[in-house]
């Protein structure tokens, strides 16, 4: 595509340079590097992940009653404590585990679960109770929250080309980042580099037109800030060369860079297994353990891991007894696994999935959802978290 | 007496825009005029035929491979694809604007989201055969379709064992609103809806009277031994349903700022005309405040009126229509894929950061064969598909292989109209002098023609 015609060196040369003032703190503040600056990173794994055949119960004899042909062998299971293992397709975070930088959190849920993909996605990403609509994330609401005092632009990212709603707030809403540098190249062409530098503060009010505009104005900051932020650094841990280490690679820079970031988004697919599970979710659970892996151990060595903490979640967890297909069906409540250097209660958090007292072939959830927000709201993103969660919860102690 | 500002409003509104020759040729109409022949072009309706199976009835055998079962996974993406592309075309072609127009509306309104695909035509053709028509036959029809039934669980509400969810999205979604019913509300018209299923094996609404909870139910502040259309009856005599609907529709054809005159004078004529569709609209597109300055050139388009917009206005034709899928993943809003129960919320909340620029540089990559970098993020319902895939990711088209027909786009336009004219067609906002320059400077008129459509201002209707 032919953009060059577009390029009016006149215009660009005619001292038109008016970048709105209230741009000004934000890039003002990337020479400021904090430290001591916590970031959060979420990890979406989308499709419902199987809980049950990532942290597995080996120890009790339903597990293997349930799942006769698609049960891990004991011989294969990474063994945590006598009653939980790892699949051995996470033998990589074996190590990140025996170092005391991982929890697991069994059994999370939520009242009067949904078993279809997009509901309880939906669910977990506005953190709203199961038979309320919410028309914004629950990062989005933080974002809003802190935004009142408008202090610290606090940003939100996402490592995607598109955003999440769960990034999405009222006021203000994260930025999907793919590639840096693909973001400031679309943004500095001429057409659009020009309606930024002409248009000024005019426009910039609370009409559609207005909003358009300051989007615009904005993304056009913002690109240059990542661009020129995370190009400081460079990545010298190693990473699995596939889509999903690649993400967390570029989270790496960015958190290692010092972007004023807190918390970023990641999502992995591929996990719903009807059919022929092993191979299928063994594939998506060596991907993401074999990165997870990397991204941990590349932040101890560059001094970050204390001030990270990762949240690995999924939509739902899958049906306890396995199909006819050597796959699972959709379930309820399932495992959060939470990584980073500063972890309170590291281990196993709380009892194995109980799976006697089972909801309709499900598992019962123990600890809600947003118990686990509430917590990294309060203690490591220093916001109420009934501002973000429109109820209090009293939260968790992992952190 | 010249009417272009008001025709061209009225067919960004009531359609997808209008075309330049159209324009030129209407500009001296009445508005009258103008809305009558609106009406006349949607007249004739055409349903979506495209898929004829519903793959819940294809049975797999018992001995059934993996093999097999991953081909039905791929045959419902397909259907998937086939249903979407069916009606982006119908969108980009039909001259009923009006009655698509106002499909998309009711498609939001009812929102559904089932991987059923046949199920869902269905709905969609009830949507449109009752688009102009009349409320409370539509509402009937849609509660009984299998995919509302599917949707909202009502094949699971059974007398004894109610299933509140249809009930309960009938007054908060489709009728009343919020704060307008009780949860008592909630329980008893449950009761009443019980037995409303859909037969399985045919697929067609097949009441079953054994599940039906005939006894006495006190609902709104009546009372008797009411049934499901006992009960719309009832929402539907409580006005608060038609203040409800002209409240929605106010916000998608006039002003997302709800002016409660105007939406009061929409509810009487509504009311009145027992709910018949098209009188409101007429209301609406002869009302004087509907054209004035401050209901024009102000809404966000939806990714799919951005898109048929565009297609409209440059002919444009695609080799794999499949591309407009991956645009409206992009752009956020998949037909057929509403975020849930409550529909897309629309407004501003269409555009974000990465949203506005694929907005913006789309254009120039359709109309100029250039190269996609960017994709959407596959949604929930992809999963399925996914998983069955061995490389669990999306196919990516790249290049766009469309064909805008510039010719006849540009031979409508008359010789020597100034670029800036042709930025004030085709831009609904009043423009400002950034703008103008802009186009006005550019070296030739197709660069201008891309650069009017790459900018903030056409994302607004």
């Amino acid at each position: 595509m032919e953009r060059r015609d577009f390029l009016k060196k006149t215009a660009l040369m005619s001292g038109a340079f008016m970048i709105p003032t209230f741009l000004k703190p934000l890039e003002a503040l990337a020479q400021n590097n904090l430290t001591g600056y916590k970031n959060l990173v979420i990890i979406q794994l989308s499709g419902g992940n199987d809980g049950l055949n990532t942290i597995i119960p080996f120890g009790n004899d339903i597990y293997y009653q349930k799942r006769k042909t698609i049960a891990i062998n004991q011989p294969d299971i990474i063994k945590l404590n006598d009653m939980q293992g790892l699949n051995p397709n996470l033998s990589a975070l074996k190590e990140i585990y025996d170092q005391g930088w991982m929890s697991i959190i069994n059994s999370v849920g939520y009242p009067n679960p949904d078993r279809s993909h997009f509901r309880s996605m939906d669910i977990w990403q506005t953190a709203s109770d199961s038979n309320q609509f919410l028309t914004t994330g629950w990062i989005g609401r933080y974002l809003d929250a802190n935004c009142q005092n408008c202090k610290t632009p606090y940003m939100a990212l996402e490592v995607d080309d598109t955003l999440s709603l769960a990034v999405k707030g009222e006021k203000l809403k994260g930025i999907a980042v793919q590639d840096p540098n693909k973001l400031y190249q679309i943004t500095r062409e001429p057409f659009f580099k020009d309606l930024v530098h002409e248009h000024g503060d005019t426009n910039l009010n609370e009409d559609n037109l207005g909003y358009l505009y300051k989007t615009m104005i904005e993304t056009y900051s913002s690109a240059e800030y990542i661009q020129k932020t995370s190009q400081t650094y460079n990545v010298t841990g190693m990473y699995p060369s596939t889509p999903f280490g690649n993400q967390l690679k570029t989270v790496s820079k960015f958190i290692n860079s010092g972007l004023q970031t807190r918390v970023y988004y990641v999502s992995l697919s591929g996990f719903d297994t009807h059919v022929g599970q092993q191979n299928q979710q063994g594939r998506q659970l060596k991907i993401y353990g074999d990165a997870v892996a990397a991204f941990v151990k590349d932040l101890k060595q560059t001094d970050k891991l204390d001030d990270t903490l990762i949240m690995t979640f999924s939509e739902f967890g899958r049906r306890v007894e396995q199909n006819a297909s050597n796959g699972t069906d959709h379930g309820t409540a399932n495992n959060v696994l939470l990584f980073g250097g500063k972890l309170k209660n590291a281990g196993i958090y709380n009892n194995a999935p109980d799976l006697t007292q089972l909801d309709h072939g499900d598992l019962k959830y123990e600890i809600d959802f947003r118990e686990i927000y509430a917590t990294l709201l309060d203690k490591w993103l220093n916001v109420d978290n009934s501002l973000v969660l429109n109820k209090n919860f009293s939260g968790l102690n992992f952190v | 007496m010249n009417n272009y500002r008001q025709i061209k409003h009225l067919f960004a509104r009531a359609g997808f825009g209008i075309r330049y020759e159209d324009l030129l040729d209407h500009e001296n109409w009445s508005v009258k005029k103008a809305v009558r022949r609106l009406f006349r072009a949607s007249e004739k309706v055409e349903q979506i035929t495209i898929l004829t199976e519903s793959l819940d009835m294809r049975q797999l055998p018992k001995n059934a491979t993996d093999e097999d079962k991953k081909k039905l996974a791929q045959d419902r993406n397909q259907q998937m694809k086939d249903l979407n592309n069916a009606w982006t075309k119908q969108l980009t072609e039909t001259e009923a604007q009006l009655r698509e127009k106002m499909t998309l509306f009711w498609h939001n309104h009812f929102a559904c989201n089932i991987g059923n695909e046949f199920y869902q035509q269905a709905l969609n053709n009830i949507e449109r055969v009752n688009a102009l028509g009349n409320f409370k036959t539509m509402l009937l029809q849609v509660s009984q379709t299998p995919a509302m039934l599917q949707f909202l669980n009502n094949q699971q509400n059974r007398k004894g064992h109610p299933n509140e969810n249809f009930a309960r999205e009938l007054m908060e979604l489709f009728t009343l609103g919020r704060g307008n019913y009780t949860e008592q509300d909630v329980k008893e018209s449950a009761r009443a809806f019980t037995g409303w299923a859909f037969d399985g094996k045919t697929g067609a609404y097949a009441f079953n009277a054994k599940a039906h909870d005939d006894g006495i139910k006190t609902f709104l502040g009546k009372t008797g031994a009411f049934t499901g259309e006992d009960i719309i009856d009832i929402i539907l005599a409580n006005k608060q349903t038609a203040i409800f609907i002209s409240t929605k529709l106010y916000r998608y054809l006039v002003n997302e700022t709800p002016d409660l005159e105007h939406i009061n004078q929409m509810a009487d004529v509504f009311y009145n005309a027992n709910y018949e569709i098209k009188p409101l609209l007429e209301h609406v597109f002869l009302a004087d405040w509907f054209y004035e300055d401050k209901n024009i050139g102000n809404l966000i388009k939806s990714p799919i009126e951005f898109l048929t917009g565009l297609n409209r206005q440059f002919y444009i034709a695609y080799q794999n229509p499949d591309v407009l899928i991956q645009f409206q993943r992009t752009l956020g809003q998949v037909l057929f894929r509403p975020p849930n129960v409550a529909g897309w919320p629309g407004g501003k909340r269409w555009i974000d950061s990465s949203s506005l620029m694929y907005r913006m540089k789309m254009p120039s990559t359709i109309l100029n064969a250039g190269y996609i970098d960017f994709t959407g993020k596959a949604g929930p319902e992809d999963e399925a598909y996914l998983a069955a895939l061995k490389k669990q990711e999306l196919n990516v088209i790249k290049k766009v292989q469309a064909q805008p027909d510039w010719d006849k786009f540009l031979k409508q336009i008359p010789d020597g109209t100034p670029k800036t004219e042709i930025a004030q067609f085709m831009l609904e906002p009043t423009l400002d002098k950034v703008v103008t320059d802009e186009v006005a400077l550019s070296p030739d008129m197709k660069t201008s023609i891309i650069q009017i459509v790459s900018t903030p201002e056409y994302q607004l209707c």
